[in-house]
C-alpha cells in the first residue's frame, strides 16, 4: 500500500472539497492530485534519487510529498533554521535529489555536487497543466525521509516506508470520517513528523488542511479564527505562547473542537492553565517518534475533562502520555532485555506496522521487529505511561542512574522556578554531578533553598550540586530543550 | 497473489473497493457472492447470491479475522464484500481522538 493511494481515493470521491487551504489560497482534493500527478510526470528521466523540501508550509509542501510518491521517489524535507554548514552537509546526503526551495532560501543550498534546485514559484507553475495518462511510478519502498533532530549529535535520516505511514493512516482515521466543517491548522513545520502524519491523515479523513507558513502565536490565533478552525495540534512551547496571546488580547477560539499536543514535555501548569482558558476544548496528548510514523500513545479528552474536574488521580495521570494506540504494543525494558513489571522505570520499546525504527544504512528493530526508543518511562498499573526523558540524558552519580526529568519536574513545582533544565556534568569525584540551570519567576531564589526543596521531595543524591541563573533556556523551535547546548556551555567555562 | 492497494468494482451492483490486507490463501475479493473484477477491465455482469445483499458504505472497512483479508469500499453497492463465499465484518469505527 503506498501513500499516493490516500489521495487518489479522497480525490474521486470528494474531488471539489477544499484538501489546503491557507492564506496562498484553497486547493481541492482534484487540484491537488492534478497538480501532484503533473510534479511526478515531470520528474520522468530525472536522475535524482529524492525529492527535497526547503521551505515553510504551504500548498507546494502536498504536491511535493505526494508527487514524489507518484514517482516512487523518498520525499526529504529539510530543516531551514539549521546553520548553512549543516544543511549543506544534509542536502548533500541526498544526491543526486531535486529539492523544492523557497526563493529565499534557494541560494543557501547553491552549489551542491548532484543537487538541483526547483524554487517553489516554479514548481507551482509547472504543474498547472495536468499530466494526462499519467502512470504512477512503483519506485522506492521508502516514501519520506527525515533528518532526526540531532540533539545529541549529527542528524541520522529516519526512514518512513509506504507500509508504515499507511498503516499509520489506516489505524488512526477513517476515510472520509470528517464532518464537512472540519478544519485543522497545522503550524509544525513541514520537516516534522508531526506536519507529515498531519497531510497524510487529513487527507484520507476529508478535512481541510489550513497552513500556517511558520508558527507565530498572533498568526496562530488569527488563522485558526480567520478559517474557521477545529482541530490542530502544537508543541508544548507553541500552546504556552499562544495561551499568552489569548489572555493578552481577551480573544477566543470559537470553532476550535479539539486540541492535540505533544513532541516534548508538557509542563503541568501550561496544560492546567489551557484547560482552564479553553473549557470546551477537547485536549489530547500524544506520545510519538520521527521513527514510528508519528503517535504511539493518547491521553485522550476524557482524561483531561477528569482533570479539569480537579480529581486527584486524573491530575497525576495528566503527567503522563496516555495509553498505547491500537496496533502498537509497548514494553518497559531494563539494560538486559528484561521485560519490567508496572512501576518500574526502563527503556521504552515498541513494535508495530507503523514503527519504522530504520535509518539510512541502520536498522535500529531487533530481530522481532521491537525499537528501542531511548526514551525512558513505565507503566501505571492502569497502563498508562509516563516519560522520564531520553536514556542519553540520564546522570550516572556514583552509580546512580539519575532521569534529569524527575528532578526538573520537582524543581518546576518551586514558586520561584519558571522553567529548568538538569543535566550531568563530568565529576572527578562522582563521575558525573548534577547541574541545573534554572529561569527565575521573580526573585531569584538562593540554591540552597532550591537544593533543599529537591532533598526534602527526592532524595539528597538527586538534589543538584550546582544551580545556574539563565534568563532563558535553549529551546529547538519544535520546543525540544538543546541539553547540548547546555553542557557545551558548562565545559566551555 | 492479490496486491495491497488493488482497487476492484462489483459484477453485481455499483460497490467499489480497495484492498487494503491480501487474504492468506488464493481467491478474490467477492461482492454478492461474486469475484469482483480489477477496476479498468471489462466485466461481465452476474447475478448476486442469495442472503449476500447486505450492501456496502463508503468510508467503512470489512474484514474477516479467519482469512485475513480486509476490504475499504470505496463506492457503496447493494452487495455485501465478501471473501470465499462468505460476507465480510464491518470493521468498528474508531473513536480515537484527533492526534496530530
Amino acid at each position: 500500500m503506498r501513500i499516493p493511494l490516500l489521495l487518489e481515493l479522497a480525490a474521486e470521491a470528494v474531488p471539489d472539497r477544499i484538501a489546503i487551504d491557507g492564506s496562498e489560497g484553497a486547493l481541492s482534493y482534484a487540484a491537488l492530485q492534478a497538480r501532484a500527478q503533473a510534479f511526478a510526470a515531470s520528474l520522468a528521466g530525472s536522475p535524482a534519487a529524492h525529492i527535497g523540501y526547503l521551505g515553510v508550509n504551504a500548498p507546494a509542501l502536498p504536491v511535493a510529498l505526494f508527487g514524489a510518491a507518484l514517482a516512487g521517489l523518498p520525499f526529504c524535507p529539510l530543516n531551514y533554521r539549521l546553520p548553512d554548514e549543516t544543511l549543506r552537509r544534509l542536502a548533500a546526503r541526498l544526491a543526486p535529489a531535486l529539492i523544492v526551495a523557497d526563493e529565499a532560501m534557494a541560494d543557501r543550498l547553491a552549489g551542491i555536487h548532484g543537487i538541483e534546485i526547483l524554487p517553489r514559484d516554479a514548481l507551482w507553475r509547472l504543474t498547472e497543466t495536468p499530466a494526462d495518462g499519467f502512470v504512477p511510478v512503483e519506485g522506492s519502498d521508502i516514501a519520506v525521509l527525515l533528518f532526526t533532530s540531532g540533539t545529541s549529535g549529527e542528524p541520522k535520516a529516519a526512514l518512513l516506508r509506504h507500509e508504515n505511514l499507511t498503516s499509520y493512516v489506516f489505524q488512526t482515521v477513517e476515510f472520509l470520517g470528517a464532518d464537512e466543517d472540519e478544519a485543522a491548522l497545522v503550524s509544525v513545520p513541514p520537516y516534522h513528523v508531526a506536519a507529515v502524519s498531519a497531510l497524510l491523515t487529513s487527507v484520507y479523513n476529508g478535512r481541510r488542511i489550513v497552513q500556517l507558513e511558520s508558527f507565530q502565536p498572533e498568526a496562530w490565533v488569527d488563522s485558526a479564527r480567520r478559517f474557521a478552525v477545529t482541530h490542530a495540534m502544537l508543541v508544548p512551547t507553541m500552546l504556552g505562547r499562544v495561551l499568552d496571546v489569548l489572555e493578552t488580547a481577551q480573544a477566543t477560539l470559537p470553532s476550535l473542537r479539539a486540541l492535540a499536543y505533544g513532541g516534548g514535555r508538557m509542563p503541568l501548569p501550561v496544560i492546567r492553565r489551557a484547560l482552564d482558558l479553553l473549557p470546551g476544548v477537547a485536549f489530547t496528548n500524544a506520545y510519538g517518534l520521527t521513527e514510528t510514523s508519528s503517535t504511539l500513545s493518547i491521553l485522550g479528552p476524557e482524561d483531561h475533562d477528569a482533570a479539569r474536574s480537579g480529581e486527584e488521580e486524573s491530575l497525576r495521570r495528566l503527567g503522563s502520555v496516555g495509553r498505547p494506540v491500537p496496533g502498537v504494543a509497548v514494553e518497559i525494558r531494563d539494560p538486559d532485555g528484561r521485560v519490567l513489571a508496572a512501576g518500574e522505570p526502563g527503556e521504552i520499546w515498541v513494535r508495530g506496522e507503523q514503527v519504522s525504527g530504520e535509518y539510512v544504512g541502520r536498522k535500529a528493530t531487533d530481530d522481532a521487529g521491537w525499537f528501542p526508543t531511548r526514551d525512558l518511562g513505565w507503566f501505571d498499573e492502569a497502563g498508562y505511561l509516563f516519560i522520564d526523558g531520553r536514556l542519553d540524558d540520564v546522570i550516572v552519580r556514583g552509580g546512580e542512574n539519575i532521569s534529569p526529568g524527575e528532578i526538573e519536574d520537582v524543581l518546576r513545582q518551586h514558586p520561584a522556578v519558571a522553567d529548568v533544565a538538569v543535566i550531568g556534568a563530568p565529576d572527578q569525584e562522582w563521575g558525573e554531578r548534577i547541574v541545573a540551570f534554572a529561569v527565575a519567576q521573580g526573585t531569584i531564589p538562593a540554591e540552597a533553598e532550591l537544593q533543599d526543596w529537591v532533598r526534602t521531595r527526592l532524595r539528597s543524591t538527586k538534589a543538584p550540586q550546582q544551580i545556574f541563573f539563565r534568563d532563558m533556556l535553549p529551546y529547538n523551535e519544535t520546543g525540544k530543550l538543546l541539553r547540548r547546548t547546555l553542557r557545551d556551555e558548562l565545559a566551555a567555562g | 497473489m492479490i496486491k495491497p492497494g488493488s482497487r476492484w468494482k462489483s459484477r453485481v451492483c455499483t460497490a467499489e473497493a480497495v484492498l487494503i490486507r491480501p487474504p492468506k490463501s488464493e481467491g478474490l475479493p467477492q461482492c454478492g457472492g461474486v469475484d469482483m473484477a480489477p477496476v479498468g477491465e471489462e466485466a461481465a455482469p452476474a447475478d448476486m447470491q442469495p442472503g449476500l445483499d447486505q450492501g456496502c458504505v463508503v468510508g467503512k472497512r470489512y474484514r474477516s479475522e479467519a482469512t485475513g483479508i480486509e476490504l475499504l469500499c470505496t463506492k457503496a453497492g447493494q452487495g455485501s464484500l465478501g471473501f470465499a463465499g462468505a460476507a465480510l465484518d464491518p470493521v468498528e469505527a474508531k473513536k480515537l481522538p484527533s492526534s496530530d
